[in-house]
């Protein structure tokens, strides 16, 4: 069995905290497109949280989810709707998105949860699938296929949106960070390791299991609140997506290392900058899942336990090669 | 009820049935890995989408018959499916990792990849492969006269049909006759057991992965005909089996046979009567209620059936 949490006490979040807030400083380096830049450090912000969201669940209560593009959909549309359909602005999505999404993290677990570990994993995919469906079908409330545009920006610069990412980040972060040190995060772990000895020892897991999914669900509900304010549109195959989405959010995690404290970040600075990279190269840009997809592969035979979790070999690995 | 809507109801079911054939297809090579893997293979679709992809080339080079590619595709779809199982899901089985769910995370990947490699090789323009039969059909007014009622038979989803029945009878008497089906499921049934009877069982489990994809592989064979096919086209198959695969019981085959029945009449049905759009929602509302009713799917039903009382 592994310890519950991986390095305990290392890593020094205000520090790093205090470092990204000052990376809209980059828009006084001179020659930088710092509106590019900005956009990017948004976007790896926001994945860190949904892998936050993904490692409670699957991470720490192991309970692999393939449809957190579900619950980042749910989010996403629950602002859109309150801006298309009551005029509210979509900013308000984000108080309203937690009672939402939670609503439908408790349905989702009632049906899933009765199935354990690659099963549950993809009635996931269902789920996701079917909200996305039911996304297009319903034209009259969603928009259907047109999706929801949001006319008035808040801001055209982009420093604000980056601040209130990162402030939901840093939430997200303190209250993982807490729960999974506290008498919930050990009863997670449990269920992970042996879901019997865990029943047998009076954890009733389905009750804690429904607590992880619901505690996940609704922060990933947020980052999609927040992606409809920031980019000003959603359709349904956007942010119900399956791979750009869902194995998105696996992969932040697989690559950064499961279970970890600092997995989510740096597997979105990864995955992030290589999507980047790759879009930049000429004529490779269309292979972009390939090569996400080989990565992956790699990852899981190589490094299963992320960058973070397999960081003594990846360094035993640098050291044997740098002699010869 | 009046003769018109008599008429719609049993051609819906007529279709249904055809479609469910098929499916059943699709769920039996996911049924089998899954019984002897343990593992449910996400990247099922996405060999189907290369098996159609190779009917569809054969086509289009070859003008070969799509339903004469199966002797081509299933083949390939074999050694593809081995390969995948000896290379890359047997190292993942043997790594020590926080996640069992690392080998479904793992066809993930290698469907991500196979459907995006179909993206860069063929684009993702939709295409279809026009068999000059493709829009002929039996009508029941040739047969019978005087019928108050006028049902069709489309000749391609007939044809596929009883190619399908033919395929799992054949995979039926492989399972159940020979001693290499024989060796596949006692690995099903009890891995450590098998190996102490001297099953190989790393072989079995080669085999059966590259049985499930060739199976499966002959499904994309087809369903060329009478469906459009783009790279993507996998991933509601993969979908599809599952949902069979839990309607059936886990490695359950017969339990699948029934399975893919069920839903593909009960797609048609949502089709006709709730919207074209909906019939994928129909397909999950039915996983959903036989994950809530009967979690064991149709085999603990037959099961109860038996050894209850």
């Amino acid at each position: 069995m592994r310890a519950p949490v991986a390095n305990p006490g290392r890593g020094r979040p205000l520090a790093v905290l205090a470092a990204l807030a000052a990376l809209p400083l980059i828009a006084l380096v001179p020659g930088v497109n710092a509106n590019y830049w900005m956009h990017n450090f948004i976007l790896v912000v926001m994945w860190s949280i949904i892998g936050m969201s993904w490692n409670l669940l699957s991470g720490y209560c192991g309970q692999v989810s393939f449809g957190h593009a579900a619950f980042f959909g749910i989010g996403a549309y629950t602002a859109g709707l309150l801006y298309a359909k009551l005029g509210l602005s979509a900013w308000w999505g984000m108080l309203a998105s937690v009672p939402v999404v939670g609503a439908a993290a408790l349905l989702v677990g009632f049906i899933c949860l009765r199935l354990r570990g690659p099963f549950f994993a993809l009635s996931t995919i269902a789920i996701g699938v079917i909200l996305r469906i039911v996304a297009e079908n319903l034209v009259g409330f969603t928009g259907g296929d047109q999706g929801i545009m949001i006319r008035e920006r808040t801001w055209v610069e982009k420093t604000w949106y980056f601040y209130i990412i990162l402030a939901v980040a840093a939430a997200t972060f303190w209250f993982v960070d807490r729960l999974v040190a506290s008498r919930l995060g050990y009863y997670f772990v449990a269920i992970r390791e042996d879901q019997d000895a865990a029943e047998s020892l009076g954890i009733d897991t389905t009750r804690y299991k429904t607590i992880a999914l619901v505690l996940s669900a609704v922060i990933c509900g947020l980052a999609g609140a927040f992606y409809t304010s920031y980019m000003g549109y959603i359709d349904p195959k956007v942010v119900f997506a399956l791979h750009d989405v869902s194995v998105m959010a696996i992969m932040v995690v697989m690559v950064g290392g499961v279970a970890t404290r600092w997995g989510p970040a740096i597997g979105a600075v990864i995955m992030i900058l290589l999507a980047e990279i790759i879009r930049t190269i000429p004529k490779v840009g269309t292979a972009h899942h390939t090569l996400f997809g080989v990565l992956l592969i790699v990852v899981i035979i190589f490094l299963p336990n992320g960058v973070v979790g397999d960081a003594g070999a990846l360094r035993r690995l640098l050291r044997i090669r740098r002699p010869s | 009820m009046n003769p018109a809507k008599i008429e719609v109801l049993l051609q819906t079911l007529i279709s249904g049935l055809l479609l469910g054939g098929l499916y059943a297809l699709i769920g039996l090579g996911m049924t089998i890995i899954m019984g002897v893997m343990k593992i449910i293979n996400l990247a099922h679709g996405e060999l189907m989408m290369v098996g159609m992809y190779i009917a569809y080339v054969l086509f289009a080079w070859l003008h070969l018959d799509p339903y004469l590619s199966i002797l081509v595709a299933a083949p390939l779809l074999f050694l593809l499916g081995a390969i995948i199982q000896k290379y890359l899901v047997n190292p993942v089985l043997k790594v020590d990792a926080i996640l069992p769910e690392n080998q479904v995370i793992l066809t993930v990947g290698i469907g991500m990849v196979l459907a995006n490699l179909a993206t860069m090789i063929f684009k993702s323009d939709y295409r279809t492969a026009p068999v000059d039969y493709a829009t002929k059909a039996w009508y029941l007014s040739d047969i019978w006269k005087g019928s108050p009622i006028e049902l069709s038979l489309s000749y391609p989803w007939s044809v596929s049909f009883l190619f399908a029945v033919v395929i799992t009878a054949g995979l039926w008497f492989f399972l159940s006759r020979t001693d290499m089906g024989k060796s596949i499921r006692a690995t099903a049934q009890d891995k450590d057991a098998a190996l102490l009877m001297g099953v190989n069982v790393e072989r079995m489990r080669m085999f059966t992965f590259g049985l499930g994809s060739a199976l499966v592989g002959a499904a994309g064979c087809l369903f060329l005909p009478i469906y459009y096919l783009y790279p993507d086209v996998g991933g509601q198959f993969t979908l599809t089996g599952f949902v069979i695969t839990i309607l059936g019981g886990l490695g359950s085959t017969f339990g699948a046979i029934i399975g893919g029945l069920v839903l593909g009449v009960f797609e048609s049905l949502t089709a006709t009567y709730v919207g074209m759009g909906w019939a994928p929602v129909g397909r999950f509302v039915v996983f959903v209620l036989v994950l809530v009713f009967v979690p064991g799917g149709v085999a603990s039903l037959l099961r109860r059936r038996r050894f209850g009382k």
